[in-house]
């Protein structure tokens, strides 16, 4: 099977890369280890390590209002990262980008602010049948609240979904179409141009939850026209608790603060306070500054690479494995596309995912099994859980003839 | 290595689990579901007088899981309430402490290879969460591991 690997000619040097991670070098239950966990999360660079220890060692400080030169320093790391978020999402212009946890924090927040101010009883708002707990929740929460109606977009077997019972949920009283750009369960790319035009066509505004996407396709706001595009830091090779919430500028403007604090404030006196201008009016209280900086780093290090160059290279790597996994006897691959990235979802016949995980992984090879916060798409699929290998541009074809190996011995021991 | 886990007893009743049916004439029974991995188990038991006369079960889950199970309802029959409450705690100390493991436990013994897998406590002690519960008839609500 290795042969195929040596057909395609290289889009980039993958050993050197990966000599950029270095969690990569180790060995797991004394194998080399093989991560195909990157939708979890994805592994970090010497350039965030780096950067994240930098400002600890060297600019540590709280950031705005500071007059000395350590806040100044670490004001300016931070608001970088901003800029280069907005060369990463293609935004009109920075203040449109908050500073959250992740994704679920820019979901929650959306329905928080956006969410209790505009939708009212009778409202409806649209997800999908293949959203990540994430971006179901948070809307639950705001239907019970509001009286709202929650709909669903239904998909077909091959995890695709179904456009023509998308145009018929739309109506005029369709408040907001929150779908997600790459489902995290199954792979599918979404089609998010023609998801927003047909919401923006009733008047409806859309939320994208790029967690997934983020990490693997070019994403550009502008063209897509999105009302919130959101993604998680540490999926794009950054740290955990920071992510980025894109809103157009009229919107946010238009809606309350999310949380309370220091840093929202314009005026605050007891009788009375006015808020800051976005996007501070979001980021109450002193935010992770470490985490913004390593963000920033992560970006730099993508766009080095090349979002394009990246997405060519996992589509090989996603194609290679397709292909390897469906000769595997009994394999059944859940989420079948056409359009896909970087996800490997899968069952076997007679064989739990709890039991494959734990074989795979004393092999070392680190692959997520369980429902993958998407119970609705367990049950769509009919199955209790699937095995997950996900893919990075630091992953080898040599590392999926390890996981079709590891397969094997996995399918020895249970047969 | 894997097979510390994987003994050849688990595997054999994950292949081929013991009493897995339902009981028409149970006088308890109770559902239990592990979230993190989707097990779901329904657990049947009749008890005459104090004594456990009979034990069964259905349900999807991985082989640890199901081997428990079936090990589980092997080793029930015949015993009191209160030895089988006393065995699921012994079975809980052997799979989550460093102790010395209980000969009285018998066959069960071969689970405590899932001491060095945290991440699968949950799926060898469902069984006997489930059992807890159909003992002491808290039935309303499946009983979750989490």
């Amino acid at each position: 099977m290795s042969t195929l690997s040596s057909v395609v000619a290289p889009i980039f040097d993958v050993e050197k890369i990966r000599e950029d991670f270095p969690v990569l070098k180790q060995k797991v239950h004394g194998q080399p280890l093989v991560y195909l966990d990157s939708a979890a999360t994805a592994q970090k660079p010497f350039a965030v390590i780096d950067a994240i220890r930098r400002f600890h060692e060297v600019d540590c400080a709280n950031i705005h209002r500071g007059v000395h030169e350590l806040s100044q320093r670490s004001t300016a790391a931070y608001e970088e990262t901003r800029a280069k978020a907005k060369r990463f999402l293609n935004s009109r212009s920075k203040d449109e980008l908050i500073f959250v946890r992740g994704t679920t924090e820019a979901i929650n927040l959306v329905t928080s602010s956006w969410g209790r101010k505009n939708v009212k009883e009778g409202d409806e708002i649209i997800i999908s049948a293949m959203e990540h707990h994430s971006n179901i929740v948070p809307w639950q929460l705001l239907c019970l609240e509001t009286g709202a109606k929650l709909r669903v977009i239904p998909m077909n077997e091959r995890g695709e979904l179904i456009m023509e019972e998308y145009e018929k949920l739309l109506n005029p009283r369709t408040k907001m179409v929150a779908v997600v750009h790459v489902s995290n369960a199954l792979g599918t790319i979404n089609p998010v141009h023609e998801i927003v035009r047909m919401a923006h066509n009733v008047g409806a505004l859309t939320l994208i939850d790029g967690a997934q996407a983020a990490p693997h396709i070019a994403v550009d706001v502008q063209d897509l026209d999105a009302d919130f595009y959101t993604f998680s830091g540490h999926k794009v090779v950054g740290p955990t608790g920071i992510g980025i919430l894109y809103g157009k500028t009229k919107l946010l403007n238009a809606m309350p603060p999310y949380q309370g604090g220091g840093d929202m404030i314009k005026v605050v006196t007891f009788e009375k306070s006015t808020y800051a201008d976005i996007p501070y009016k979001f980021e109450a209280g002193t935010p992770n500054i470490a985490g913004g900086i390593g963000l920033g780093a992560a970006l730099d290090y993508i766009t080095a690479l090349g979002i394009e160059k990246i997405a060519a290279y996992e589509h090989r790597l996603l194609e290679y494995g397709t292909e390897a996994l469906s000769q595997v006897p009994g394999l059944k691959l859940i989420g079948t596309a056409k359009e896909k990235a970087s996800v490997l979802s899968f069952v076997i016949e007679g064989i739990h995912p709890h039991d494959i995980g734990t074989v795979l992984d004393k092999q070392g090879i680190a692959v997520r099994t369980g429902h993958h916060c998407a119970q609705p798409v367990m049950d769509f699929f009919n199955v209790p859980a699937t095995t997950r290998a996900s893919l990075a541009f630091y992953n080898t074809f040599g590392e999926i003839d390890a996981l079709v190996g590891g397969i094997k011995k996995v399918k020895e021991i249970f047969s | 290595m894997v097979h510390d886990l994987y003994q050849e007893i688990i595997l054999d009743h994950s292949k081929r689990p013991r009493n897995c049916h339902t009981m028409a004439d149970a006088t308890g029974q109770a559902d239990g579901y592990n979230p993190l991995c989707g097990d779901k188990l329904k657990l049947f038991i009749r008890i005459e007088g104090d004594i456990v006369k009979d034990v069964s079960f259905v349900g999807s889950g991985c082989a640890i899981s199901t081997a428990s199970a079936s090990l589980m309802t092997e080793s029930l029959k015949g015993k009191t309430r209160e030895e089988a409450l006393k065995m699921l705690e012994k079975f809980h100390d052997l799979l989550t402490t460093d102790t010395a493991v209980s000969q009285d436990l018998g066959k069960l013994v071969v689970f405590c290879g899932v001491r060095d897998y945290p991440a699968r406590v949950k799926c060898a002690t469902l069984a006997w969460h489930t059992l807890k519960s159909a003992l002491t008839n808290n039935t309303e609500e499946p009983v979750s591991t989490e």
